[in-house]
Order: structure tokens, then sequence, then C-alpha cells
């Protein structure tokens, strides 16, 4: 278990990381939203452990390959919902930003972050169920530990109880993660922006 | 009958064409003309100076292009002809000597009423401290202590806009520009954000470009007043507003010299409503208000009321 959460804590990370970057960048750079942002939508279509074959060929039996599944499963989904969410900030906001002398470095960061995060949060909690279910077909196809490999194991076992405990285990820490982390963090920021009602 | 004639005698000096003036102009606004890309064309020929310290209204009917002169006085909109400068130096792109002050508030919505000062003023390159006490000082001065902490969905249409401006003021532009700041407020909260608007400017003399379609608005705030008329967006007058500030709407001279520039906007749309052809802007001008209209360059000039 704690393997597999490892494995998802890196990959999830340089997902989250890129696929936030990479959201800006096609929502700002023109050419970049003509040319990557069809690449982006007609990848996020194929089902990511199809990455796999990809992943063992390039890195081999290794984490490294479990990894990248995990950052292609979740990539996608959080840069599309970042650019979204770039896409929808209010052009007046950032007209006033240009009028008020914000530029460079500290626009990015203080205006632009900031108004598309009601879309980031919203990428990055479909990232993170993306990247588990990415994380858990990995390790069903391929032996190298984790929970996946313990759901094999039953199988194989003929032992019901323990496929169902794992799978049960499966979508306790899914929930968890989903509703306890991303759910206060998605509520803080909902309200702090004036979105929800403020109760 | 007699009253009225009374009235209008002694108003007539006091909305009166401006002259023009010697010295450099803070703002000048030569020959600007612009199309859009559907070919309407939203400004021709307009020649506007704007002095250091003056308080100048564009008023005219929604579609006369003020808003459009306004945004290209921001740098936000690139004019497809003429020349528009700044203290001599032509306008190439929005800066932080120009504010503008859009028709809705544009606060930041994540940051405190403070923050959203504070923030704009570390832009402009001030230290933490300096910025936090100009912030204070500013929210002291439009009177939101009380809210310093707020968050900008909590406040009202007043207070945000109240902050809007406080937030520009503190970046203390060479020139203030303001897009019909008060147009979504009600009635009431308007005529608060005008007495506080004058005696803000009263203090500091600004340099203030404000447009708006409200007639009283224009009289109670602006130096002059600059009367738009659209299709295509010109210049009808440049009227200078003779009466002692603070101003109140509701003053009897301030009603007359309303109804006279209701009056002359209702004839230049008569006028462009017209089927073809369309005269040209200059031409209009002068027939509409028959003599002792339009610019004239220095000398004195014959009181407005002559023509009516």
């Amino acid at each position: 278990m704690l393997r597999s959460l490892s494995r998802l804590a890196q990959g999830y990370l340089i997902s989250a990381t890129l696929g936030v970057a990479l959201g800006i960048a096609i929502a700002r750079v023109r050419w970049l939203q003509t040319t990557v942002k069809p690449l982006v939508l007609g990848l996020q279509a194929l089902p990511s452990i199809c990455w796999l074959p990809l992943a063992l060929l390039w890195f081999g039996l290794s984490d490294m390959a479990i990894v990248f599944v995990v950052v292609m499963g979740s990539l996608l989904s959080i840069s599309i919902s970042t650019e979204d969410g770039v896409a929808s900030i209010d052009p007046l906001l950032l007209r006033a930003s240009g009028v008020l002398g914000v530029r460079g470095l500290r626009f990015y960061a203080g205006v632009l972050v900031p108004a598309a995060l009601p879309g980031i949060v919203t990428g990055l909690k479909l990232g993170w169920s993306f990247a588990w279910r990415a994380l858990m077909a990995g390790e069903l196809l391929f032996v190298a530990g984790g929970l996946g490999q313990l759901l094999q194991q039953g199988r194989e076992l003929l032992d019901v109880a323990q496929v169902m405990a794992v799978m049960l285990a499966i979508v306790a820490v899914g929930s968890i993660v989903d509703q306890v982390l991303f759910r206060l963090f998605e509520v803080r920021v909902r309200r702090r922006w004036g979105l929800a009602e403020a109760v | 009958m007699l009253k009225r004639l009374r009235q209008r005698f002694s108003t007539r000096n006091m909305l009166v064409p401006s002259r023009a003036r010697a010295g450099l102009a803070k703002l000048a606004v030569r020959r600007v003309g612009h199309t859009f890309a559907n070919e309407v064309i939203a400004l021709r020929n307009v020649d506007i100076d704007v002095h250091s310290g003056e308080f100048v209204c564009l008023l005219g009917p929604s579609g006369c292009g003020k808003s459009t002169l306004l945004y290209a006085l921001a740098g936000l909109v690139k004019p497809s002809g003429g020349h528009i400068s700044l203290d001599g130096r032509d306008v190439k792109g929005p800066g932080p000597d120009r504010i503008l002050v859009f028709q809705s508030p544009a606060l930041f919505p994540w940051l405190t009423v403070r923050q959203n000062l504070v923030f704009v003023l570390r832009a402009k390159g001030l230290g933490r401290l300096e910025a936090g006490l100009r912030a204070r000082e500013f929210i002291h001065r439009v009177h939101l202590e009380p809210f310093e902490n707020a968050l900008p969905h909590q406040l009202s249409g007043g207070m945000s806009m109240r902050v809007a401006l406080a937030r520009a003021l503190a970046m203390d532009p060479s020139v203030l520009l303001m897009d019909e700041p008060f147009g979504a407020l009600d009635a009431q909260t308007r005529s608060h954000m005008h007495e506080l608007l004058q005696s803000i400017w009263m203090r500091e003399r600004k340099t203030v470009v404000f447009v708006t379609h409200d007639i009283r608005e224009a009289l109670v705030l602006g130096d002059r007043v600059v009367v738009m008329a659209g299709r295509p967006g010109r210049v009808l007058q440049d009227l200078e507003v003779r009466l002692p500030r603070p101003r109140d709407p509701d003053d009897e001279a301030l009603v007359e010299l309303s109804r006279r520039i209701r009056a002359m906007l209702a004839r230049a749309e008569r006028v462009s409503d017209t089927p073809p052809p369309i005269p040209a802007s200059r031409e209009t001008a002068h027939e509409e208000a028959a003599p002792g209209a339009g610019r004239i360059p220095g000398g004195t000039p014959p009181p407005m009321g002559a023509d009516l």
C-alpha cells in the first residue's frame, strides 16, 4: 500500500506541476492554443493504461514505468481544466491588471493563477482520481508490488475475501483523499472567491 | 414666465464655450479617429485638450464613442488615426501614469480590501511597509476603515466602487480616467459618490477625464463638459461650467444648464437621424449651434445663452 502511495505521490506531483504550467501556457499563447490544444484533447481520449506498453519499452520493468503511466493519466485532464480556468477569467480583471501596471511574474503569480484557481482545483481533483485509476490499472497488469498486485494475487489464490478487501481499500483511499483533502480546499477557495454562499 | 426668463438670463454666463488656453496641455487629443473592424466609425476628428488639474466630463448618448475615446486615452485601444499625447509624449499602451476606473469595480476577488490596494502598490515598486501605510491612508479617504479586511464579495456596490476609486487614487496617476464609474449604482449611492469624489478632487486637484451619459452628473462634477454626439462620434461642443463648488445636483442654475444641454443633444440626434447625406462633423457643429458655438480660439466667448 505504501508502495502504491509513493508512486502515486511522485506521479501526481509531476503531473500537477506540468499540467498547470501546460494549461496556462496553452491558454496564454495563441500558437500553442491552435497546435497543442487539439493534441491534448485527442490524447485525453486514450485510456491511460494504453501508455503502459510504451512505458515498459522506454523505462523497462521499473517504478518509472508506472509513474509514467500515472503522469500520462492525469496530466492532460489537469491541463485541460487549468486552461479552462484561465480562459474563463473575467477579461475585465486582466484589463484592470494591465491598467494598474501589474506585469510579468507578479501578474502570473498574483493575478492569473489565483483568478484561475477554481478551475485549477477542479483539474487537480479530476487529475487525482485519474491518477489513482491509472495506478491501479498499471499495477494490475505488471507485477511490481502495491495494491494492484495484491488484488491480482487474491485472484490467483482464489481468495475472494482478499480481492474484496483490496477493492474496499482502493475505494477508501480514493474517497478519503477526494472528500477530505480536496473538498476542504475547494470549499475554502470557492468561499473566499465569493463563488459560493458563505454560510 | 418672467421668472424663467430671469433665471435663464442669470445662468447664461455659467456655461460658456471653453477657450483654447495657453500653455502645453496635459493630455492632448489631436484629430483622433477610430473605425472598428466592422467599419463603424466610432470617432471622427476629435480634438480635446485637457489641462493639468482639470476635471473634464465626456458627455454623450451611448454609442457616441466616448468610452472608445477614454480607452484610447488609457492606451487600451489604438485609435486608427490621429495622436494622443500625455505631457508631450505619445500614448502607446496602458501605463501607471493613467489609471482607468471601469464601470464595474474590477477588484481582485481573493484579496481583502487592503490587500487589493497593497498588491497594486507593490507592483508599482513600493516597499511592504510603505505600501501598507499608503493603502491605509487611501482607505481612510474613502471612509472604509471598518471594511479594511473584508473581501470584495462582502461589500455593497457603492463600497466596492469606493475601493476601486481608492485603489486608483493610491497609485497616484497623473491622469485619472473614469468610465461611467457610478452608472451601476442607485441614485442615492451615486450622489454620495459625487460628494465624495468632489471633496477628494477639491483637495487633490487631480486631472480627471470622466465619461458619463448623465447630464447632471457631468455638470455636478466637471469643470468642463465636452458634449459628444454619435454616428460618427464627434465633439459637439466643449463647454466650461462656471458654477461654484461643491455643487448640488438640485441647484436651480444647474438644472437649467442641464435642460439646455439636453435640448442640444436632442437637436443633434434629429440632425444625424435624418437620412443621407450625413454632414461632416465640423459643419454639423456649426449649423447646430449658430452664433458663438464651437471652440473659439482666444478672445471673449459670447455667452452660450445667445443661441437659445
